[in-house]
C-alpha cells in the first residue's frame, strides 16, 4: 500500500474521510463550449489564499503607524530575505484577484448563473467583491506613501459626501477629521482582522452554496439538456476538473512570479501630510470608473450637489446590482433580455470609464 | 430700551429705517463726489489726466490721502477757482526740485508714518541724500532720479504689490528706464549695458524665471534710496550678504590680499558683476571660460594647484554621475534603492561644498570635501551594483521557477490524459 493510501486509510478509520469527500466525488462539472469560464472562481479563490499566506508573512515585519509603516515596508523590500518577493506577490495578487473577481462576476452574469436557485450565491459573491474592493482600499494605505495617503484622503472625502451618515462615516474611517496615523491603524485593523473575518464567513457560505447547488449551465443549454438528457455532457469534479483547475493555478502562480520579479511593486515616497497633493492624483484602477464618473458629473444637477448625487447613484446601483437575480425570470426558456443588455452596458461602462480615467489628466 | 421695545410700532420703525437709509445713501454719494479734482482731471489727457480708477489703486488714496495732501487746494469745492486757489494752499504741479522734500515731509516723520504702517522705515530721504542720485540732485542736476521716477505717481503701489514698479521683480526694468537709455545717460560716464548683462545673469534667471524673490536685483547690491556703486574694496561685503560661505573662505585666502594690493574688486574679478553666469568647473580649466589663467602663468605653482583642483572636482562629479546612472537603471528595474538615492544627495552636497571651498584656494581643504563625497558615491555605486546583481538573480530565479511550473503543467496534462484515456 502506498504511503498516501496509508494516510487516507488512517484518516478514514478515524474521521470517515471517504464519507466526507463523497459529495465531491459525486460532483460533476457541465461540459460545453463556455466551460472554461468556470475556472475564474477557482483562480480568484487561489489568489485569495495567496493573499492570506503572503499577508501573514508580511505581518511578521510590518508595523502600523505613521512613523514606522513606510520604513517597515522599506525594510521588508530591502533587508528581509525574499521580502521583496512576498510584498510584490501580495500587491500583484491583490490586483489580479480584483480583476478575476470582476471577470468571474461578469461571466456569471453573461452565463446567467445567478438564476433561481442561485440567488444567494450571487448575493454572497457580490458582497465578496465589495469586500475585496474594501481590502484593496484599506491595504493601499498601509505602506504610508504619498500616493496612498492622498488617494485615501480623496476616497474618504467622497464617503463624507453621503447625506446624514457621510460625515460620521468619514470620521469613523479616518479616526478623526483628517487622514493621520490613526487612520492607518484603523485601516490596518480593517485589513487584517475585520475584513478577513467577514470574508472568510462569506467565502465559506459562497463555496457551500456552490457545492450544494452544483454548477449552473447557460439557460439555452439547460432547455436543450432537459429536453434531451442524452445530450448532457459532464466531467467529474474530482479529479478531472480539479486537476485542470490546478493547472490554471500554476499558470496564475507563474504570472504572479513573473510580474513580481520583472516589475516589483513600487514603494514610492513616504507620505508627508504637510505637502500639497501631487497633480493628477488618481485612485487604484478598480475605483477609476467611479472616480471618473464623479469627476464628470456637473457640480450642480438641478438643485442637488453633483458629487452627492453621484455617490447616492452608485449606492443605489450597488444595491440593485446585489438584488439583480430577483428581477430574473424563473423560466430558463424565457430569460430577461434587458438584464443581458444591462450586463453588456455595465461592462462597457466600467471598462470605458476606467480607460478614460486612466488616460484623463 | 423699554420704550424701544414697547412703544415703537413696526410701521414707525420702518419709517425710521427708511430715513436712515436715505441719509446713508446721501452721505455715501457725497463721499464719492467730494474729490472735485478728479471730476476734471479724469477727463484731461496725460500728463494732467488722473482717473478715479487709477487713483483708487494708489496706496496713498487707499490710506485716505487725497490730491490736496500733496497738491493743496480744496477738493471739496466744485468751483475751480476755489478748489485751485493759491489762498487755499493750492500748489499746482509739484516742481521736480521739490519732490524729495515733499515726499520726505511725511515719510521722514516717524510719528505720522506710524499711524499707517509702524514697520515702514522713515530714513528714505536721509539715505537719498547720501546716494549718487541725491548728491547730484543737490548739486542741481534734475535729470537724476527722484522719488516719483521709481515709485510712480498717482497710482503708486506698495513694493509688495507685484504690479509696483519697485517690486523686486520689476526693479531692474525700472532702473533700466534711465540706465539702459544711452541718450539719456549721455554725459554720465557710466556704461548703459548693465540691464542687458543682468538679463543674461543667473540672478535674473532666479528672480524672473524661477520667481525666487530672494534673488538679487539692482537694489540688492546698490541699495535703493541710498543707491551707489559699491567700492572696489567693498564688493565682497555685498556678495557675502547671500554667499556667506564663499566670502568666509575668500576672506582667509591669499587672493584677498593680492586683489586688494592690485586694487581688484574681489568677487567681480572672476565672476563679473551684472552678467554673472552660473559658475562651472570650466572656470578652473584652460579653455575659453577659464578665469584663473587670465592672471596666472601656465606651469607655475598656482597653475598646478588649479589643475589639481579641477581634476578633484571632475573626479567627484564623474563618480556621482556614474553612481546615479547605475542607480537609475536599478530603480527602473523595480529595485528598491531609495537609501542609496538619498546618499547621492549627500555626495552631491559634498561636490557643492567642494566648489564653495574653492574660494579658499587651498587644495587640502577642497580635498577633504572631495574625499568625503567620493566615499559616499562609491558606497552608492556599490549599492547600485549589488541591486543589479540582485535583479539578475531574481530574473534567473524566475526563469528556473517558470521552467519548474512548465514541467508541472506538462506533467498534469499528461496525467489528465492518462486518467481520461
Amino acid at each position: 500500500m502506498s504511503p498516501l493510501r496509508n494516510v487516507r486509510s488512517w484518516l478514514d478509520q478515524r474521521f470517515g474521510w471517504d464519507d466526507l469527500i463523497a459529495p465531491l466525488r459525486k460532483k460533476t462539472v457541465p461540459l460545453h463550449r463556455l466551460s472554461y469560464w468556470y475556472f475564474l472562481g477557482g483562480i480568484t479563490l487561489f489568489l485569495f489564499v495567496i493573499q492570506v499566506l503572503t499577508g501573514i508573512l508580511l505581518l511578521l515585519y510590518y508595523r502600523p503607524g505613521a512613523n514606522e509603516a513606510f520604513e517597515s515596508v522599506q525594510y521588508i523590500m530591502t533587508r528581509v530575505q525574499f521580502g521583496w518577493l512576498i510584498r510584490s506577490i501580495h500587491s500583484w495578487s491583490a490586483n489580479l484577484m480584483i480583476f478575476t473577481a470582476f471577470a468571474h462576476m461578469f461571466s456569471v452574469l453573461f452565463l446567467k448563473a445567478y438564476r433561481k436557485p442561485r440567488e444567494l450565491t450571487w448575493v454572497s459573491g457580490v458582497l465578496l467583491l465589495f469586500l475585496v474592493m474594501g481590502f484593496g482600499f484599506s491595504g493601499y494605505l498601509l505602506p504610508w506613501n504619498t500616493l496612498a495617503f492622498f488617494a485615501t484622503k480623496v476616497g474618504t472625502e467622497i464617503t463624507g459626501q453621503v447625506p446624514i451618515v457621510g460625515k460620521p462615516m468619514m470620521i469613523f474611517l479616518r479616526g478623526g477629521e483628517d487622514v493621520t496615523g490613526a487612520t492607518l491603524t484603523r485601516f490596518f485593523g480593517f485589513h487584517v482582522a475585520v475584513l478577513p473575518g467577514i470574508a472568510t464567513v462569506l467565502l465559506l457560505l459562497h463555496l457551500l452554496l456552490v457545492q450544494r447547488l452544483g454548477i449552473s449551465i447557460p439557460p439555452k443549454l439547460e432547455v436543450q439538456w432537459t429536453a434531451n438528457p442524452s445530450a448532457k455532457r459532464e466531467m467529474k469534479f474530482l479529479p478531472n476538473f480539479l486537476l485542470r483547475e490546478l493547472m490554471a493555478w500554476y499558470v496564475a502562480l507563474g504570472v504572479l512570479g513573473a510580474l513580481a520579479a520583472m516589475f516589483p511593486w513600487n514603494l514610492g515616497v513616504k507620505a508627508d501630510p504637510f505637502v500639497s497633493a501631487p497633480a493628477g492624483i488618481k485612485p487604484e484602477w478598480y475605483f477609476l470608473f467611479m472616480f471618473q464618473t464623479l469627476k464628470l458629473i456637473p457640480s450642480k444637477v438641478w438643485f442637488i450637489d453633483g458629487e452627492i448625487l453621484g455617490v447616492l447613484a452608485f449606492g443605489l446601483v450597488g444595491l440593485l446590482w446585489l438584488l439583480l437575480p430577483f428581477f430574473e425570470s424563473d423560466q430558463p426558456s424565457h430569460p430577461k433580455r434587458w438584464i443581458t443588455g444591462l450586463a453588456v452596458f455595465a461592462l462597457a461602462y466600467v471598462a470605458g470609464m476606467s480607460v478614460y480615467g486612466l488616460l484623463a489628466k | 430700551m423699554a420704550f424701544w421695545r414697547n412703544k415703537l410700532r413696526p410701521f414707525r420703525a420702518a419709517h425710521i429705517g427708511l430715513a436712515g437709509f436715505v441719509v446713508l445713501v446721501v452721505c455715501l454719494g457725497y463721499g464719492q463726489t467730494a474729490n472735485s479734482c478728479l471730476d476734471c482731471h479724469s477727463a484731461l489727457p496725460d500728463p494732467l489726466g488722473v482717473t478715479q480708477e487709477k487713483f483708487s489703486q494708489d496706496i496713498h488714496a487707499q490710506k485716505g490721502l487725497t490730491c490736496a495732501s500733496c497738491h493743496g487746494g480744496d477738493p471739496t469745492s466744485d468751483d475751480p477757482d476755489k478748489a485751485m486757489s493759491r489762498k487755499a494752499g493750492w500748489k499746482g504741479k509739484i516742481d521736480r526740485k521739490e519732490i524729495p522734500q515733499l515726499c520726505g515731509s511725511c515719510h521722514s516723520d516717524p510719528a505720522y508714518i506710524r499711524q499707517f504702517n509702524p514697520s515702514l522705515r522713515t530714513d528714505q530721504l536721509g539715505q537719498y541724500r547720501t546716494s549718487v542720485h541725491g548728491k547730484r540732485f543737490a548739486a542741481g542736476d534734475t535729470k537724476v532720479a527722484v522719488c516719483t521716477d521709481c515709485h510712480g505717481v498717482h497710482d503708486l503701489r506698495a513694493p509688495s504689490d507685484p504690479r509696483s514698479t519697485v517690486n523686486p521683480v520689476n526693479v531692474a526694468n525700472t532702473c533700466s528706464r534711465c540706465h539702459a537709455d544711452a541718450g539719456y545717460m549721455k554725459g554720465y560716464s557710466i556704461p548703459t549695458d548693465q540691464f542687458a548683462k543682468y538679463s543674461t545673469s543667473v540672478h535674473h534667471e532666479a528672480l524672473a524665471v524661477r520667481g525666487d524673490l530672494s534673488a538679487p536685483t539692482c537694489t540688492t547690491c546698490h541699495g535703493n534710496h541710498g543707491a551707489a556703486p559699491p567700492g572696489v574694496d567693498k564688493v565682497q561685503n555685498v556678495c557675502s550678504n547671500c554667499h556667506a560661505f564663499q566670502a568666509q573662505m575668500y576672506e582667509r585666502s591669499s587672493h584677498k590680499k593680492a586683489f586688494e594690493a592690485a586694487s581688484l574688486p574681489g568677487c567681480v574679478v572672476c565672476h563679473s558683476n551684472h552678467g554673472i553666469r552660473h559658475p562651472t568647473d570650466a572656470y578652473l580649466g584652460t579653455g575659453p571660460d577659464a578665469v584663473c589663467m587670465r592672471c596666472h602663468t601656465p606651469g607655475d605653482a598656482c597653475d598646478q594647484a588649479r589643475a589639481g583642483l579641477l581634476s578633484s572636482l571632475s573626479r567627484l562629479d564623474e563618480a556621482v554621475k556614474s553612481a546615479d546612472s547605475v542607480l537609475q537603471v536599478a530603480e527602473s528595474s523595480g529595485m528598491e534603492v531609495s537609501e542609496a538615492r538619498l546618499g547621492q544627495d549627500q555626495a552631491r552636497d559634498s561636490l557643492t561644498k567642494a566648489r564653495v571651498t574653492i574660494h579658499s584656494f587651498r587644495t587640502e581643504l577642497v580635498d577633504q570635501d572631495i574625499q568625503s563625497g567620493l566615499k559616499i558615491a562609491a558606497k552608492d555605486l556599490q549599492a547600485g551594483n549589488e541591486a543589479m546583481v540582485e535583479r539578475n538573480h531574481r530574473r534567473l530565479g524566475l526563469g528556473i521557477s517558470l521552467i519548474a511550473i512548465g514541467i508541472v503543467l506538462a506533467g498534469l496534462r499528461l496525467y489528465i490524459k492518462k486518467i481520461e484515456s
